[in-house]
């Protein structure tokens, strides 16, 4: 699929001073982000910091209140319906929990896209879908399996499977490895990068699980919760390699790479405190 | 011992907070209500709209159509035979005290060809369908399936609403009929098995007095109800909020708003229909 990949400079995704409010609620605020093609970008924060609002902004899935966001040069907020469609077929989405559909077989959730947006027949339907399952490496046989019969790993691969089958020129990635054993979360990290080898593809992967962020990445964002943030502060507090990590100054960055509490507790009690009076 | 809760101390004191308070409360409910009815209308549009421009594929509405027609077709049946026995019991008394129990038939049958069959059709899918797509959906909602339907470039709304309610609108006559049908077997075996009323004015009485009008009237309602149970109930799971509670709520809601929309429905059809029959028909029979 290497003819698919534009080859040019310009970056493939570009997120201009994004800005993301639920209701009074407001979640990002004035993030600026490029994401060059063939990076692998892990954007790391806190639990309710906006990682997953700003991955499904970047797809369409949740509309921005203000800023835009594009896509190969093209913002996704003034593309129609049809258009939109097109455009997503170029993404690969793997869900924190896999979202695969309940009432479908694996074989069936992993063709799907395929019966969605390619006029091909059952046996290469069938071919592909295996194919994509031994990458991932699945046997044969689930494909006749319904997703509750799996176990949270093989759902998660099946998910990458599914995401994969279209040849996508952006993967995004939600919390790949929350919720399994580490030799499982290894395995997932191995299959990101083995996808970037093995196919031309730039990557986002959220995550908080420092592990897959210094392993797969070639660059880290690390998101700050706007709660804490001092006003008019930059909510991205961390933009860089992840060999420097270590070396950065920020106290908060440092806490959250080596899972310190520190005066987190507290602040936590003090903020219920002034909740409650 | 002072044991006063902060949150409720904080809260201002007196008659006009509490009136303000009060008018807030209901400002937000008006708001809720205006906000959901726009809501619904667009979604509902949405689904005419696709309805329009292209249907959806046979292998993904013949679920769908399994589900709504077949599966609702026992409960339809068994509810419809003893809705026809009730009546029956509930009527029998006071047509026998004015001496008019050889008209039963016709009250029982017409009462449900022209109500009770469609009504009790549309509650039951309501019931049974309604509040299993509210809760599908809301769960497929919740665990971000109908995210990745979207972020897979399928509309949510052509591939999984569509179907229902083509299944809803399509299979409700049937379930209507059938309903119907029960009601009047169940309505007759009881009178003439076990009030002894005479067969042959049982059912000399509901041939005169019951016209194909009325069938047809239950029948042409029934679309309406079905409409309304697959939109209301397919909004309801798709506006799912998070949660084991969420997806209660949703096909709770689903089930009281169809149900409410029925009787509402029902009204209005009914009363523009009879009129409009009353009219260009003037002599058409009474039963008294």
């Amino acid at each position: 699929m290497a003819d698919r990949i534009n080859l040019s400079d310009s970056p493939l995704v570009q997120v201009r001073r994004l800005r993301v409010e639920f209701g009074r609620q407001t979640v990002l605020r004035d993030v600026q982000l490029s994401v060059p093609r063939g990076q692998t970008l892990a954007i790391i924060g806190e639990s309710g910091c906006g990682k997953t609002v700003f991955l499904k902004t970047l797809i369409g899935l949740i509309k921005p209140t203000q800023g835009e966001v594009l896509f190969d040069g093209q913002n996704l907020q003034n593309l129609g319906d049809k258009e939109l469609v097109q455009q997503r077929i170029r993404f690969g989405y793997l869900f924190q929990n896999a979202a695969l559909f309940d009432s479908m077989t694996i074989g069936q959730n992993v063709a799907f896209p395929l019966r969605q947006h390619r006029q091909v027949n059952d046996g290469q339907i069938q071919e592909l879908v295996l194919a994509r399952l031994a990458e991932v490496g699945l046997p044969d046989s689930v494909v006749v399996k319904k997703p509750a019969e799996l176990s949270g790993g093989m759902r998660k691969r099946v998910g990458l499977a599914r995401a994969l089958v279209m040849n996508p020129e952006l993967m995004l990635y939600d919390e790949p490895t929350t919720g399994l054993d580490p030799i499982m979360s290894d395995v997932i990290n191995e299959l990101i990068m083995s996808t970037r080898r093995t196919h031309p593809v730039t990557s986002i992967v959220v995550t908080h699980d420092m592990r897959t962020a210094r392993k797969v990445a070639d660059r880290v964002v690390m998101l700050f919760p706007l709660s804490r943030l001092a006003p008019g502060e930059s909510q991205i507090i961390y933009d860089g390699p992840p060999s420097e990590l270590d070396n950065c100054h920020d106290r908060r960055v440092r806490q959250f790479i080596h899972g310190e509490a520190g005066e987190r507790l507290m602040e936590l009690r003090e903020s219920r405190t002034s909740l409650t009076t | 011992m002072s044991t006063a809760n902060p949150i409720v101390a904080a809260r201002p004191q007196g008659f006009f907070a509490a009136l303000s308070d009060s008018l807030a409360d209901w400002g937000g409910v008006v708001i809720d209500s205006v906000t959901t009815t726009g809501d619904l209308t667009l979604f509902s549009l949405k689904v005419f709209s696709w309805l329009i421009a292209r249907l959806p594929r046979r292998e993904t509405l013949m679920p769908n159509f399994y589900q709504v027609g077949v599966l609702s077709l026992p409960v339809i049946a068994l509810t419809g035979t003893f809705i026809g026995m009730v009546l029956a019991v509930q009527s029998y008394f006071t047509f026998r005290d004015l001496g008019l129990e050889t008209r039963l038939g016709a009250v029982i049958n017409m009462t449900l060809v022209r109500e009770l069959g469609p009504v009790l059709a549309a509650t039951m899918l309501a019931g049974r369908v309604g509040c299993a797509m509210a809760a599908e959906l809301g769960t497929m909602r919740v665990t971000e399936q109908i995210d990745a339907l979207e972020s897979m470039g399928a509309d949510p709304i052509h591939y999984l609403v569509v179907p229902r309610f083509l299944a809803c609108i399509f299979l409700i006559p049937t379930l209507t009929i059938m309903a119907d049908f029960m009601g009047v077997v169940g309505g007759y075996v009881y009178s003439v098995s076990f009030l002894n009323i005479d067969m042959h004015h049982y059912w000399y009485n509901s041939q005169r007095f019951v016209h194909s009008f009325d069938l047809f009237s239950g029948i042409f309602k029934s679309v309406f109800f079905g409409a309304a149970i697959a939109l209301v109930s397919c909004y309801r799971g798709f506006n799912c909020t998070p949660g084991a509670e969420g997806v209660g709520r949703a096909a709770t809601a689903a089930f009281v708003w169809s149900f409410v929309l029925i009787l509402v429905i029902d009204l209005m059809l009914g009363k523009m229909m009879y009129t409009a029959y009353y009219q260009w028909f003037p002599n058409a029979s009474k039963l008294f």
